[in-house]
């Protein structure tokens, strides 16, 4: 299964409108999607509670893991936790 | 039209010193799960309707997020995936087929997921009230009762359990004659809004929730009371009290004492429309600007063009009146999108304020740079959260060296008021927030209404830091200003005068009571009246102390 590993780059961490911004991102693409942060289980990446949950913060190593297929969308939310998410506008 | 006729009083903390008579309307409770919920008979059936309960929900947070901008609107398309997050709708389908009511469920989830932020404290721990919000959404709809909220039709008082920035904003002002909490703190979010809109208000209402809706009620935040079917003499005194306020509105000369000791009389504001509105209400300038009301929406730091516009229209505004301008203080209850550090336990007591120059230096820098383009001799600039008289020099520096002329400190942190007369020495003068110095000189959560009690500004201890802070500017013949709550109670405010303070800032609402109140008295009798309240060892007693010694027209008219 195709697999992605990152750090996150928002200063402020996955709070709350980042973390909106990365779900529905995974939930729209209709793959199955998980993400875990290094040594922790994988959560579902579509899951906004779930996420914020996990307290993601600024330099914390993720791991992305898709269905077959899923390459492009992994590439994309790599992207976007690589990015500087606060300045992104809603 | 109520079968209640008995009068009652229930008492509270007021906020401000306005009165007002009024319907009562009650913000309308979130209806509960059902302790004895019956398990469904037929689960599938059940796993539907709520999921077709949260998909409304979601939708209907959606849509208000769409019509909504900034900071809210990001608040509701938060809360709108929360009601659609498939994590949650698995958990209840769970609880459902494990035999719970789909009410119960639907709690049970919430709960957990709310525990779940709970325990990662800090900024999730707020979202929490969001998360329960779509709970009380998705329960009122499974229960067929209506959503939660307040609709007026007429000048009421509005009651609630408390009230959260979204129900505030939700309410229609114009109809609002008082706000009545159970909860809540005075110096919390609705009692500031309450006081910046001169709404008279009381928080921690002991009983609220037994008046029956509609009962009229006398709400009277200087005496802390409210009074459920007034009888009529009250509600004639209440009119002339609402007269004779109107009536100190009158005299708009600068504040001085009665022999002629200058006093300035100054109001906080947020934004540059509120410089508009403080001229207004003949206030000889502001003694405090809150710069982060500008920056709140944004999810990143304005750019300093967009901030030297709205430095110079305050500045225009005023007209040559004085402005002092608090750089920015984000942090503890004032989360800014951009500064927030998520990682706190006690944010009350972290990277906030002056602070963050450690860790984003260029945004104080920013700041400064724009107030620079724009200040004249009017225009003055304080640091926020400076406990040593190293960071005051460093302040100074950094803001004299952006081409302001006149920059202090504010002195909110005790070790800055035990310090005062080294601190004053790096700067040109100071101002003291008292809600803030309170807090920290308590020990006391300024969110926390239960100890409402040790963060009375009346606390000896706190009088006592304002006394030394006060005295360092006399000495070395710097003012020393107030900007904080205090300022606008007009006993403490002579209190204030006694122990030496210059300027007094406060919403401008609370100026004509205050004018007058100064103005009454000497420079003597403030002494003595402020040595009084220092030579007692309880807050109420401090004030009782006080009241003996005030001119008795002036207690009169102002209800004290």
């Amino acid at each position: 299964m195709p697999q992605r590993q990152t750090t996150i780059a928002n200063l402020t961490g996955l709070h709350a409108r980042p973390a909106a911004l990365f779900a529905k991102k995974a939930a729209a693409s209709g793959h199955a999607i998980t993400i875990a942060r290094a040594g922790e289980a994988p959560i579902d990446a579509s899951s906004i509670l779930m996420i914020m949950g996990l307290g993601l913060s600024h330099g914390d190593d993720v791991t992305l893991v898709g269905d077959d297929g899923s390459d492009q969308i992994l590439d994309e939310l790599v992207e976007m936790l690589e990015s500087d998410l606060d300045s992104v506008p809603a | 039209m109520s079968a209640l006729t008995e009068s009652l009083i229930l008492d509270g903390v007021g906020v401000g010193r306005g009165c007002a008579v009024a319907p009562v309307a009650f913000v309308r409770l979130a209806p509960e799960a059902p302790a004895d919920e019956p398990s469904p008979a037929d689960p599938d059936a059940a796993v539907a309707a709520t999921q077709e309960a949260f998909s409304q929900v979601s939708a209907s947070l959606q849509a208000r997020a769409d019509s909504a901008e900034g900071n809210l609107a990001e608040v509701l398309q938060a809360t709108a995936l929360m009601a659609g997050d498939a994590s949650l709708h698995a958990d209840v389908e769970k609880r459902i087929r494990e035999g719970a009511g789909p009410a119960t469920a639907v709690t049970a989830a919430v709960a957990a997921f709310a525990a779940m932020f709970e325990a990662a404290g800090g900024y999730l721990a707020e979202r929490v009230t969001d998360l329960n919000s779509v709970r009380d959404r998705v329960v009122a709809r499974l229960l067929g009762a209506e959503e939660p909220g307040l609709a007026l039709t007429e000048r009421s008082i509005v009651a609630a359990l408390d009230l959260s920035p979204a129900d505030t904003a939700a309410l229609d002002l114009d109809l609002v004659a008082g706000i009545v909490t159970e909860l809540g703190g005075p110096t919390g979010h609705t009692a500031i809004i309450a006081g910046q809109l001169g709404i008279p208000c009381l928080v921690r209402v002991a009983g609220l929730s037994d008046v029956p809706a509609g009962t009229e009620v006398a709400v009277d935040a200087a005496a802390g009371r409210v009074i459920t079917a007034p009888p009529a003499d009250l509600k004639e005194e209440f009119a002339r009290r609402a007269e004779r306020e109107a009536a100190l509105a009158g005299d708009t000369e600068p504040g001085a004492t009665r022999d002629g000791r200058a006093v300035q009389l100054l109001a906080n504001i947020g934004t540059p429309a509120d410089a508009v509105r403080a001229v207004a209400a003949h206030a000889e300038g502001v003694g405090l600007f809150r710069t982060e009301v500008l920056f709140l929406d944004a999810t990143e730091a304005p750019s300093e063009e967009a901030q030297s516009a709205a430095y110079r229209d305050a500045v225009e505004a005023l007209g040559g009146r004085k402005l002092v301008v608090r750089t920015l203080d984000a942090g503890a209850d004032k989360p800014l999108a951009f500064a927030t550090q998520p990682d706190e336990e006690n944010p009350a007591l972290g990277v906030r304020g002056f602070r963050l120059t450690r860790i984003l230096p260029e945004l104080v820098q920013t700041q400064l740079d724009a107030l620079g383009t724009v200040a004249d001799e009017s225009v003055w600039a304080m640091a926020p959260m400076i406990a040593t008289p190293a960071e005051a020099r460093d302040f100074a520096s950094r803001a004299r060296e952006a081409g302001i002329g006149t920059v202090g400190v504010m002195v909110e942190v005790p070790a800055a008021a035990l310090r005062a007369e080294a601190i004053l020495r790096e700067v040109d003068f100071v101002s003291l927030g008292t809600n803030d110095l309170a807090q920290y000189t308590m020990a006391t959560d300024r969110l926390r209404g239960e100890l409402a009690d040790l963060l009375d500004l009346w606390q000896p201890a706190v009088l006592e830091l304002v006394r030394s802070t006060a005295q360092a500017g006399r000495r070395l013949d710097k003012p020393v200003g107030v900007c904080g709550e205090s300022a606008s109670d007009p006993l403490m405010a002579l209190v204030l005068v006694g122990l030496g303070i210059t300027s007094l800032s406060m919403s401008p609402g609370a100026l004509p009571a205050v004018r007058f109140a100064v103005r009454q008295h000497t420079v003597a009798q403030c002494e003595a009246i402020a040595l009084a309240a220092l030579s007692q060892d309880e807050a109420g007693a401090a004030r009782e102390a006080a009241l003996a010694l005030v001119n008795a027209d002036v207690r009169d008219a102002l209800g004290l």
